[in-house]
């Protein structure tokens, strides 16, 4: 079974990206009860400030592994950045508003940093240049690139590191407090205000290396990449349970290895008529299918693991 | 009609009634004067209006924010495509084509509404994108194993209007007045849109209205007052729907070519941005939004863009780009400075201002 575990290894790796960013979303969820809609574009511009800085270098005669590293730098500072001036102009003053108000911001806000994208960095599809050799490995009939292992291991190391963030120390009790009870967690004297934009930026940051960790896997970075992938990354999100970091984790990876299996074998399975160019499908129909049966996700109970 | 009593003597307002009648008859030959182009500009302005219309139904009556609207646009279009072209030889007349248009994408907004409508707002939002998304991927590929849509190619040569020998299309001249295809479809459309706003009027103080505003306002209140919620949104979005699909049948008439291409994401946030900056749930509210949106960015197309050639020697921002950031601008701004829109509905003013200052 060659094919079947190319499939699990190449959902592994975009799952682990959809994880990143699904915590993004996840974070936010929890601790104001928002859907930040313009996560996706905080990716894209990670990506592309990364192609920039990795064009730039590229002719240098830095090792690869540095450049990509220096690309990293670039965007994550620019990213948590972004993600501090969004929550500042566009969510904090409508705190208090209705569900409706946020959330149409939010659409406003994404459609903006999309076009300023395509300003900045033109309505082509960016390529990367291929600094990284296409190392890869044979594991039983499958093939594993180096790029993959880098992303695979990336993932878990940021995944891991915001777990001790969020249990480990007062930053991360703060969130957890403020995510239960915004109130009481203010007159426990934790600054609500900072609190919530620090959400904002840890998620934007991890938005950054995954935008980074997506350039160099497809190759590609474009203005309009953000939507898609957060849209998926957001079904994780929901596909664990939103607001749940573990849940966004286990989400992500299952929601890709799902995507890639149905990709493998949709052809197989209904005679060729759905091929795998509906592979984008299904995420939503995962998203519709656990909205329906289990809004609260997999992972959706235990309220109290909310960062 | 109520909240719109500007004049407060009934003659006067009758009058103003009048003026604004004869500006709208006179528009197309004051544009045709300017160009063609403008004409059919403000055909697809209509359009919009349509749209909003339609989407103000979901958004601003019934409060559930829907970011797929444009699906039911494409089905409307398609449904007319396919059954108006040489795609499979099919020529039915407009008159039935748009109906079916209608009850299809009604038909989309029940299927979709039915399974989604029990979630809450901001998943509803989410899932409606998902489904505008996932029209769009089935548009692109359903051209094989049997070829129905033709793919990213889209749908050509598709009929315009026509009444027996009477066709939409061409230029006719009546008593020396040169009635082009797309002023013949001004009136046409016009003559819809008045329709649908009385419809539309109708509605909104009806008992099916009233039901909506109660759904928004306190779901829990209206279902202890007797009303069927779930029923009752199902209702807004096959409402929504229909409005939807039968000015994508329009659409299709008019341009005579369709493709997966017109009904991307960010045309739904278009018609988003118009309800919510002339004012969710205020029927003229909405089609001053549509309006202005409609007009505003092609002005800039035209002023904006012969000014950086002279500028800077080459146009430095597309005028494609300058729309969409004002349509950003204009959600974003106006939920932070004016939620209600520009002509805010009475009660959405109330219950958006009072909530956020809470």
């Amino acid at each position: 079974m060659d094919i079947f575990l190319q499939q699990i290894i190449n959902g592994l790796t975009l799952g682990s990206v959809y994880a990143v960013v699904a915590l993004g979303y996840t974070m936010v969820y929890g601790i104001i009860q928002l859907i930040n809609f313009a996560h996706g574009e905080v990716v894209m511009i990670g990506a592309m400030v990364a192609f920039s800085v990795i064009t730039a270098l590229a002719g240098t005669a830095l090792p690869p592994v540095l450049i990509v590293f220096a690309g990293i730098l670039a965007a994550v500072p620019v990213c948590m950045l972004l993600g501090y001036a969004m929550e500042r102009i566009a969510y904090r003053p409508l705190r208090g508003a209705p569900r409706l108000a946020p959330l149409i911001t939010a659409i406003g806000i994404s459609i903006i940093l999309q076009h300023m994208a395509l300003l900045v960095w033109s309505r082509n599809p960016l390529a990367f240049p291929q600094i990284i050799p296409l190392a890869s490995f044979e594991v039983g009939g499958a093939i594993i690139t180096g790029v993959q292992i880098a992303i695979i291991l990336t993932s878990v190391v940021m995944m891991g590191g915001l777990t001790l963030l969020v249990y480990r120390t007062k930053l991360g009790i703060a969130m957890r407090a403020t995510s239960q009870n915004p109130q009481v967690a203010g007159l426990m004297g934790i600054d609500i205000d900072r609190i919530i934009a620090f959400t904002f930026i840890v998620g934007a940051a991890l938005g950054a290396v995954a935008g980074v960790m997506v350039g160099t896997y497809y190759g590609i970075a474009h203005y309009s990449m953000g939507s898609l992938l957060g849209l998926k990354a957001f079904s994780a999100a929901v596909l664990g349970g939103i607001g749940n970091l573990a849940g966004a984790m286990l989400g992500g990876i299952l929601l890709g290895i799902v995507e890639a299996l149905a990709a493998g074998y949709i052809g197989d399975l209904t005679n060729n008529v759905f091929g795998s160019n509906y592979q984008d499908v299904f995420a939503f129909l995962v998203l519709i299918a656990v909205l329906v049966f289990r809004p609260s996700g997999l992972l959706g109970e235990r309220v109290g693991d909310r960062a | 009609m109520r909240g719109v009593n500007i004049f407060a003597n009934p003659q006067a307002k009758w009058l103003g009634v009048a003026l604004i009648a004869i500006a709208l008859i006179g528009l197309p030959f004051a544009l045709a004067s300017v160009g063609t182009a403008w004409v059919r500009i403000a055909n697809l302005a209509i359009l919009f209006v349509f749209l909003s219309l339609g989407l103000n139904i979901v958004v601003g009556f019934a409060g559930l924010l829907d970011l797929g609207y444009i699906a039911f646009y494409a089905v409307g279009a398609y449904v007319y495509a396919l059954l108006a072209s040489p795609h499979f030889n099919l020529h039915l007349p407009f008159w039935v084509i748009l109906p079916i248009g209608a009850l299809v994408a009604c038909l989309f907004g029940v299927l979709l509404g039915a399974p989604t409508l029990k979630l809450r707002g901001d998943y509803l939002a989410i899932v409606t994108l998902g489904f505008g998304e996932i029209v769009r991927i089935f548009l692109n590929n359903l051209s094989q194993p049997v070829n129905i849509t033709n793919g990213p190619q889209g749908i050509s040569r598709i009929d315009p209007f026509r009444f027996g020998a009477f066709s939409f299309s061409q230029s006719e001249s009546v008593l020396g007045l040169v009635f082009s295809g797309p002023i013949k479809y001004y009136y046409l459309l016009l003559l819809l849109l008045l329709l649908a706003i009385v419809v539309n009027l109708r509605l909104q103080h009806s008992r099916i209205g009233r039901a909506w505003e109660a759904v928004r306002e306190d779901e829990i209140a209206a279902r202890a007052m007797g009303i069927n919620t779930t029923g009752i949104k199902l209702l807004a979005f096959a409402m929504g729907a229909s409005f939807g699909g039968m000015a994508g049948g329009m659409f299709a008439a008019i341009q005579g070519f369709i493709s997966p291409e017109s009904f991307v994401l960010v045309e739904s946030v278009m018609v988003l941005s118009m309800v919510v900056l002339g004012g969710m749930g205020n029927i003229w509210g909405v089609v001053l939004g549509a309006v202005l949106l409609s007009f505003v960015p092609e002005l800039l197309r035209y002023t904006v863009e012969p000014l950086q050639k002279a500028l800077f020697g080459r146009s430095i921002i597309e005028p494609e780009v300058i729309r969409m950031l004002l349509f950003g601008l204009a959600l974003v701004l106006m939920m932070l400075y004016r939620p209600a829109g520009l002509l805010p509905s009475a009660v959405r003013k109330r219950e958006l201002t009072k909530a956020a200052t809470e």
